[in-house]
């Protein structure tokens, strides 16, 4: 079930600020793909367009492709509700649904997509994603207990839960850690690597560390200034961008000596 | 640890903090004292009411049988204006803050505040000439084909000036501040709470009931309010709708209506004399009172449901 994700000439607009210029790249399934630069470099913005979860802004759009398993996204027939059903997310901040128990946060999407659900079959599903989420052992006791009781690591490991529930083929992150201190943080990183076997993983990570603990690839995008659109410098195995890379302005990232 | 650190036993206390904590303190002390000049002068005046007799009180035999009618018209009137006005004031808002282009939803917007800005003399005249005529030939069908409900049991009113045109004409007037707040609270759901539903695959109404509504609950609770403070207390449009003739029904189209207190006050204030005046002031007392218990309730209602979830 996890695809990979080819991007081509991808431009991606705010009104009529171009944001992110020219991006062409692919993501191979199931292994994880970070994306990594300075703030304000397009690479959340990038992030959200493979989901089309940056359409969600007024005014915002993109010219070009993103084509998952042979499927434009942004092809006019296709619906963006379908895409996001396909393409899980997780943000920066834990946002689970404030006044939903843990077990119905879990189920959130699944009541989207087919209404009908045995009691059996969604216990089932709570306990398995939860389960795949590390976070099982944690809240099998509190189920019926609001989610948002939980500590923020707990919090956003429940909505990553949330967000396997529904089986996406593709999981993107949007720095997931930002919020969290480093136990909650190894956790969730724990975690990508035992969920890279089944889905195929985008991270936006600030943290150069983390890209190099949990990818096996990594994007490297840059931004010549203010006003001016992000782009993508280079994209290798993770080893060569944290070892040898291409471009001297990811080695000067990289390093500390950056700008 | 730091070198500005207070002395021990004198806290400096500045000037501008006292003199602000003050006027804070003395506007909140000014809203309860007017709450309790109002209540202890419609008590006072309202007290020999209670021990009148038919002749100060349109034939009733006590003052409980005389206010019960107008009571029971006022909660009518206000629960259907209520019924009417939350619903589409919750459509409104939500078209103001998630559904319409900016710049439609901008002039909506101002359209929906300057309903509150018409004087209710006018929405009364509007209701009583206007809205109760042209309402007649609906009434007429209700009355034909859904009189089994008792509600519509007819006959129909000829004129119109039913209580179901006055419950209208309510639910306009308390639209601009249910919708006002509405909207303002709908507009407040965090980006991350709606963000989240949408990540999942939600359609923009999925969106709405699963991050909108929770989190705007309350709120809408708290405009609802509002407008049945309104709605409770209105008088000249329902005095000017309303053909009373202080009945218990719940028979909502025909030409015998229950009347409401204000109404009732602002149409018989004028020739009251004597005890029929402490009458008055009475079911304002009973008014009053409902208003309160009512607002309690629901605050009630809504702090027992945030805790259970």
């Amino acid at each position: 079930m996890a695809k990979s994700i080819d991007i081509s000439d991808l431009n991606i607009y705010y009104g009529d600020f171009l944001a992110v210029e020219g991006v062409s790249l692919s993501i191979p399934a199931r292994s994880v793909t970070a994306f990594i630069g300075p703030s304000g470099c397009g690479k959340s913005t990038f992030l959200r367009s493979l989901n089309r979860m940056h359409e969600v802004i007024p005014g915002a759009r993109v010219e070009g492709k993103v084509v998952v398993d042979g499927q434009s996204l942004y092809d006019p027939s296709v619906d963006p509700v379908e895409v996001r059903r396909m393409i899980g997310m997780v943000f920066q901040r834990p946002n689970p649904f404030p006044t939903m128990s843990i077990y119905e946060n879990v189920l959130a999407g699944l009541r989207l997509n087919n209404k009908r659900l045995g009691r059996a079959e969604a216990d089932a599903v709570v306990e398995k994603s939860l389960r795949s989420a590390n976070l099982w052992e944690e809240v099998k006791d509190r189920l019926g207990k609001p989610g948002m009781g939980l500590s923020g690591g707990q919090q956003q490991r429940l909505c990553i839960a949330r967000a396997i529930a529904v089986e996406p083929q593709v999981l993107l992150m949007d720095e997931p850690c930002s919020a969290l201190d480093p136990i909650s943080t190894s956790a969730i990183e724990d975690l990508i690597h035992e969920l890279k076997t089944e889905y195929t993983i985008v991270i936006v990570t600030h943290n150069m560390q983390q890209a190099a603990r949990v990818s096996e690839d990594t994007a490297f995008f840059n931004i010549a200034g203010a006003n001016k659109p992000g782009k993508l410098i280079e994209m290798n195995p993770t080893k060569k961008i944290f070892s040898v890379p291409d471009e001297p302005a990811t080695e000067a990232y990289i390093s500390g000596r950056f700008g | 640890m730091s070198t500005i650190e207070a002395k021990a036993g004198s806290p400096k206390r500045r000037l501008g903090d006292l003199v602000f904590a003050n006027l804070t303190r003395a506007a909140g002390l000014t809203i309860l004292l007017a709450l309790a000049g109002v209540a202890v002068f419609l008590t006072i005046e309202g007290i020999p009411a209670f021990t009148a007799g038919p002749e100060d009180l349109k034939g009733a035999s006590s003052f409980v049988v005389y206010v019960w009618p107008l009571l029971f018209g006022t909660l009518l009137a206000a629960a259907l204006a209520l019924a009417i006005a939350v619903p589409l004031a919750i459509g409104v808002a939500l078209t103001v803050s998630h559904y319409a282009p900016r710049r439609i939803a901008t002039l909506i917007g101002y359209l929906i505040d300057l309903l509150a800005a018409v004087p209710s003399v006018v929405y009364g005249l509007w209701g009583g000439l206007f809205l109760g005529p042209k309402l007649v030939p609906l009434y007429e069908w209700l009355a034909d084909h859904l009189s089994f409900i008792p509600f519509f049991a007819g006959p129909a009113s000829t004129t119109g000036r039913t209580i179901l045109t006055a419950s209208i004409v309510l639910a306009i007037m308390v639209l601009p501040i249910v919708t006002a707040i509405s909207r303002e609270i709908f507009a407040q759901t965090p980006r991350l709470n709606e963000e989240a539903a949408l990540a999942l695959g939600a359609t923009r109404w999925e969106m709405i009931r699963l991050s909108v509504f929770p989190y705007a609950r309350s709120g809408i609770v708290s405009a609802a309010m509002l407008g049945l403070g309104r709605a409770l207390g209105e008088t000249m449009a329902v005095a000017m709708v309303l053909s009373a003739s202080g009945v218990v029904t719940f028979n909502l189209i025909s030409s015998t209506n229950p009347s409401t207190i204000a109404a009732n006050i602002a149409l018989t204030f004028a020739d009251a004399t004597g005890i029929q005046v402490n009458a008055l002031i009475a079911s304002g007392l009973v008014l009053f009172v409902i208003t309160f218990v009512v607002n309690f309730a629901a605050r009630w209602i809504v702090s027992r449901s945030e805790v259970s979830v």
